[in-house]
């Protein structure tokens, strides 16, 4: 006896609605892949900043000057922002998704975490790679010490 | 006589099962009569090696005939009396007395995330719509003459998801059903598992395009409360994440197996 009697189900599968780029998906792996750099990052970070020298009494205005004087630490601070950033909006926004069931409220909490996030990243950029200590037109005696003098 | 015991033999005095009371704190919910659940506690004297589901008889049959909660075969196979012991999802009759801490009151209350409907009996229809959402069925265009073969190590493959006795207590324990009732949940995950990973079937494509959705394995916070509450003992927080890795790599082939 073969198996060919037995007839084909009444309805037949209709395939899920595709959407253009699988969100979820890539979130999932983007939190995963972004957690490995911000471990490295992160301890590195507070490594350099609370540890390693005087500790935490080295920082003032002229550490954080030295430290965006070198290319280094731009890099490695630009990474620690947008994958930090990045990471933690998108875990409120998978918290926003678990527990605010009313449609609007849901909107207006992702709208609100989107534009926080966008606002930080571009504002946080702006500092790192637009800081001077020293401008060329700064009144006189607002200046850090180390600044050379004109 | 077709007895097994030797006739003749000394009778021994079997001594007696020691009992005790035990109080049961039960939600109960009528929606005829009432807005919302309530707690209701309830004595009853048990021995050691009686169950919750049989102090939910002796006070169904005895004290209060109207408790409402489904059972059918009272040996842990159907699934039916899934329910929320103390806080953490249990089979009633898989459950001991003498395991829970009988100096204390029992609390047992419906599970959670799925609409109650009386007392400890809740709506089971999305749980069973998610399940045939994810087609469990054997899907194979080859009609061989007898049985289509499977080598040892590919029954071995699955056959962890195949014990699933869609109970609900998997799915009922997850925070992340709690809130949100659009997530597919653990047994229908289990139940896509167990064929996405079955050599003889086709259909394992379809279920992962299905399954990689928004409401699909990504939900998954990884909690294990599934995997604790399964009174099968099936590894669902794991057969979760074979599912995703199944996804991310294309095919269950490439799934390495973690032992």
């Amino acid at each position: 006896m073969t198996t060919e009697t037995i007839p084909a189900p009444r309805s037949s599968y209709a395939p899920p609605k595709k959407r253009r780029v699988n969100w979820e998906k890539w979130g999932w792996l983007y939190m995963r892949i972004s957690g490995l750099f911000l471990v490295v990052l992160i301890f590195g970070h507070l490594f350099v900043n609370l540890a390693s020298g005087a500790g935490v009494r080295e920082i003032d205005f002229a550490f954080i000057a030295g430290k965006y004087a070198t290319p280094f630490w731009i890099v490695w601070d630009t990474l620690l922002l947008w994958f930090a950033l990045i990471h933690g909006a998108n875990g409120m926004r998978t918290i926003v998704n678990d527990y605010a069931h009313r449609v609007v409220l849901r909107r207006v909490l992702l709208t609100a975490i989107l534009v926080s996030t966008v606002v930080l990243l571009v504002l946080g950029t702006l500092v790192i790679y637009t800081f001077d200590p020293c401008p060329a037109n700064a009144a006189a005696g607002t200046l850090p010490t180390f600044c050379p003098v004109k | 006589m077709s007895t097994a015991i030797a006739e003749g033999a000394p009778a021994t005095p079997i001594a007696e099962v020691p009992s005790f009371t035990v109080t049961l704190i039960i939600r109960r919910f009528d929606p005829d009569v009432d807005t919302e659940p309530h707690w209701q506690d309830f004595d009853v004297e048990m021995h050691g090696t009686d169950r919750v589901l049989d102090a939910l008889h002796k006070i169904k049959w005895e004290i209060d005939g109207s408790l409402s909660f489904r059972r059918s075969c009272a040996h842990g196979v159907c699934g039916s009396d899934a329910m929320r012991i103390n806080g953490r999802n249990r089979l009633a009759c898989k459950t001991l007395l003498k395991d829970l801490d009988i100096t204390k009151p029992i609390y047992v209350e419906a599970i959670k995330g799925l609409p109650l409907e009386k007392d400890l009996i809740v709506d089971m229809d999305p749980f069973f719509e998610s399940f045939k959402a994810v087609q469990p069925f054997l899907m194979a265009s080859s009609k061989p003459e007898k049985e289509r073969l499977q080598s040892v190590v590919q029954r071995e493959r699955f056959d962890d998801t195949t014990k699933c006795i869609l109970c609900a207590a998997c799915t009922s324990s997850c925070p992340v059903f709690w809130t949100d009732g659009q997530y597919f949940g653990h047994a229908a995950i289990v139940n896509a598992h167990r064929f996405i990973f079955d050599s003889r079937d086709e259909g394992a494509q379809v279920r992962l395009d299905i399954l990689n959705d928004k409401e699909g394995v990504w939900r998954c916070r990884t909690t294990f409360n599934c995997t604790d509450a399964c009174p099968r003992g099936i590894e669902v927080t794991k057969a979760i994440a074979e599912v995703k890795q199944a996804i991310l790599k294309g095919s269950p082939e490439r799934v390495s197996i973690a032992l």
